[in-house]
């Protein structure tokens, strides 16, 4: 065979594809283990320390969660602030925060609530995202939603609503009713408002803060 | 006069068959949540949204698992020269693989959702979008996986071991590796989701699109004649451009979700490499094309290289498709400047519709053409009635759904992210906007003539063997 080029050489091409793939993979293993040292659930002693983590531990339900302007990154962050009541009670101890907070993510996933809604932004679109939904004025003391079951809590006016939602007329779209059990209820609004402090580095963007832009309301 | 086919190739026709009704299934629960993006009473509270979305994705994401073991198991044989090591096991695991799938469906659709324990999680769904199936599904798909690579290992290893045949033994072993990626349970979402798009990323945007690369080169070699050194160079070029750009493209799904932001540029830079393969993917198709049907008019011949029309016309789709659905309609929204509006909305589902498309079924259905053709015995397939009808309905279908799609994305980022800030009461503000509403009718509308395609696919993959002007 005459002489050739390295360039329409097989084995060249072969042995490139192989040096570029395992490099991006290393690559991206190394990465995996800064991520997930990140992400890894901060404890109750970060909390009451003051320590940010990316992802609080379950114990965030004890206390009032804000989504604020921050300057030096040019997004909003969670603020973790002062204690809050949670159906009643800001004492959770690390594992009755973290047996709600186990049984809220395990209902997330056994209702399928990804397929209609999304979480973090990734599942369906067929329904609201639900990254915040914990800080959703609509849930707040002033809230239609919250007004609309009746309860006094954001908390319970969240559970009810989860427990019997095709009751509520909320939208000619409605959630169907999954068979929520109260404690299930109470499991998963300790997830959303666990959620609602993940550090989503400002997703959503403007969340709550802009009303009444649209449609003249 | 039908041909007597190697066992490895009966298998192929089992695993495209099953493809094909499932795609089928995929088409009809689509079809149903559509519908509800209309009628949002339709069947509420029997199929709702919820499940009719799960069966419509994984029926996607399952059929396409069959066909590709199908167009491997279609392969083997022509490639390495021998047939395929260990086929009893293959087709025993078949109809396992077939059960399996079958039972998880029934049980999708008669149980839909339970407690929230961990029988649920062992039985009914896991709730991870894409892999909802049940861990006990789980670990079945993982024993029918290994016994697949293990029955292209060892093919491979005894048979003439060619540069497709290579590319394939290292994808698939990964691709049946990363699946693993996706069964544990946390409690923290972040760290669930940072796993979960090992899985899905690591398949749909590295080796699930090197799979196509080879079955491209596959097809080339196999349809035009096209000279197999080259065309092995090219599929080597792509699996360098696609693991290295699509590897650390995962960045783009870490934005968001608690990871740090760090991402943001690692992401950025590269998924936005990521659309680079897909034109040289594109390129080689119509270049080998070009360049052995240039060879055959020098000789003074006008006769078509091409000896399955059919086949290779859903096979020059796929390079547009994979090139515009996972390409460009992928990197309108990857980066985090835009990503940061765009993420979760109708957006990113015009993006799925078309990449899935684009990228894999149309490659797949090729296949199925060059399956029925081996399994008749043709020498030179052409097209029927049925054949350019079905694939003008599809493409058209799923192209018109994406420009709906994108559309009423288009509506949703402008009100209810850059407006209204992602609330609930924003989230309906964009639902109800006139274009949002008028594109999910255009969805619907171009869903059925999907629909109508498939019906006529089905009837042209059942028939096409039979027709008599094809050489024999």
């Amino acid at each position: 065979m005459a002489k050739r080029s390295v360039w329409s050489d097989n084995r060249f091409w072969q042995r490139s594809a192989a040096w570029v793939t395992g490099f991006a993979a290393v690559l991206l293993i190394w990465l995996t283990f800064d991520t997930s040292a990140q992400i890894s659930m901060g404890t109750d002693a970060d909390l009451k320390n003051g320590v940010t983590k990316r992802v609080p531990g379950p114990t965030v339900i004890n206390y009032k969660i804000t989504y604020e302007m921050d300057t030096k990154r040019g997004h909003e962050i969670p603020v973790i602030g002062e204690k809050e009541l949670f159906f009643g009670r800001d004492d959770y101890s690390e594992e009755e925060a973290g047996a709600l907070l186990h049984l809220g993510k395990l209902g997330s996933q056994v209702k399928n609530c990804m397929d209609c809604h999304t979480l973090l932004g990734n599942g369906a679109y067929y329904a609201p995202d639900l990254t915040k939904a914990w800080l959703d004025p609509a849930w707040g003391p002033e809230g239609s939603l919250q007004a609309m079951t009746g309860k006094e809590t954001k908390e319970e006016a969240m559970a009810e609503f989860l427990q019997h939602p095709s009751q509520y007329p909320t939208h000619e779209r409605m959630m169907p009713n999954l068979g929520i059990t109260a404690e299930e209820a109470k499991g998963l609004v300790s997830f959303l408002k666990h959620m609602s402090s993940i550090d989503t580095n400002g997703f959503p963007r403007n969340f709550g803060k802009i009303q009444g832009a649209v449609h003249g309301k | 006069m039908a041909s007597k086919l190697n066992e490895s190739q009966q298998l192929a026709t089992w695993y495209f068959t099953f493809a094909a009704i499932l795609f089928g299934a995929q088409l009809l629960f689509g079809l149903v949540a559509a519908i509800q993006y209309v009628m949002p009473g339709f069947l509420f509270e029997i199929i709702d949204f919820s499940i009719a979305r799960i069966i419509h994705i994984n029926a996607l994401v399952v059929w396409m698992v069959f066909a590709m073991f199908g167009s491997v198991y279609w392969l083997l044989p022509d490639e390495t020269g021998i047939e395929t090591v260990g086929i009893k096991l293959g087709k025993l695991l078949y109809w396992v693989f077939v059960a399996a799938i079958v039972v998880v469906v029934l049980v999708y659709l008669l149980v839909q959702v339970g407690p929230a324990d961990e029988t649920t999680i062992w039985f009914i769904t896991e709730g991870r979008e894409y892999i909802e199936a049940p861990r006990w599904a789980d670990i079945g798909i993982v024993v029918v996986a290994l016994g697949f690579v293990a029955n292209l290992f060892l093919t491979g290893i005894k048979g003439n071991r060619s540069g497709i045949v290579t590319v394939l033994m290292a994808d698939m072993i990964a691709f049946a590796g990363l699946y693993l990626a996706g069964m544990f349970f946390t409690d923290n979402i972040s760290v669930d989701q940072y796993w979960w798009w090992w899985v899905i990323h690591l398949w749909v945007e590295a080796t699930w699109e090197v799979f196509v690369g080879a079955i491209a080169a596959y097809g080339l070699i196999k349809m035009v004649g096209a000279h197999r050194q080259v065309v092995e160079m090219w599929l080597w070029i792509e699996v360098a451009m696609l693991f290295g750009s699509g590897i650390l493209g995962m960045g783009h799904h870490y934005f968001w979700i608690g990871t740090p932001e760090y991402w943001w540029e690692i992401g950025a830079l590269f998924s936005a490499l990521e659309p680079l393969p897909l034109v040289a993917m594109f390129v080689h198709v119509l270049y080998d094309w070009g360049k052995t049907q240039g060879g055959q008019d020098a000789k003074g011949e006008s006769v078509s290289v091409i000896n399955n029309k059919p086949a290779f016309t859903w096979f020059v789709f796929n390079a547009f498709g994979n090139f515009l659905g996972a390409g460009v309609w992928g990197f309108f929204h990857t980066l985090p400047q835009v990503n940061l509006y765009t993420h979760g909305t109708q957006f990113t589902s015009a993006h799925g519709h078309l990449a899935f498309f684009g990228a894999y079924a149309t490659i797949l259905i090729g296949m199925m053409y060059i399956a029925v053709q081996g399994k008749n015995g043709i020498k030179v397939m052409k097209n029927t009635t049925s054949s350019i009808l079905a694939v003008s309905l599809i493409v058209g279908g799923v192209v018109g759904m994406t420009v709906a799609l994108t559309i009423a994305g288009y509506v949703q980022v402008l009100v209810s992210r850059a407006q209204m800030g992602a609330t609930w009461a924003g989230y309906f503000d964009g639902q109800a906007g006139m274009w949002f509403a008028q594109g999910m009718d255009w969805r619907l509308i171009m869903g059925v003539v999907t629909f109508i395609g498939f019906l006529f696919l089905a009837k042209d993959l059942l028939s096409i063997g039979k027709a008599a002007h094809h050489e024999r």
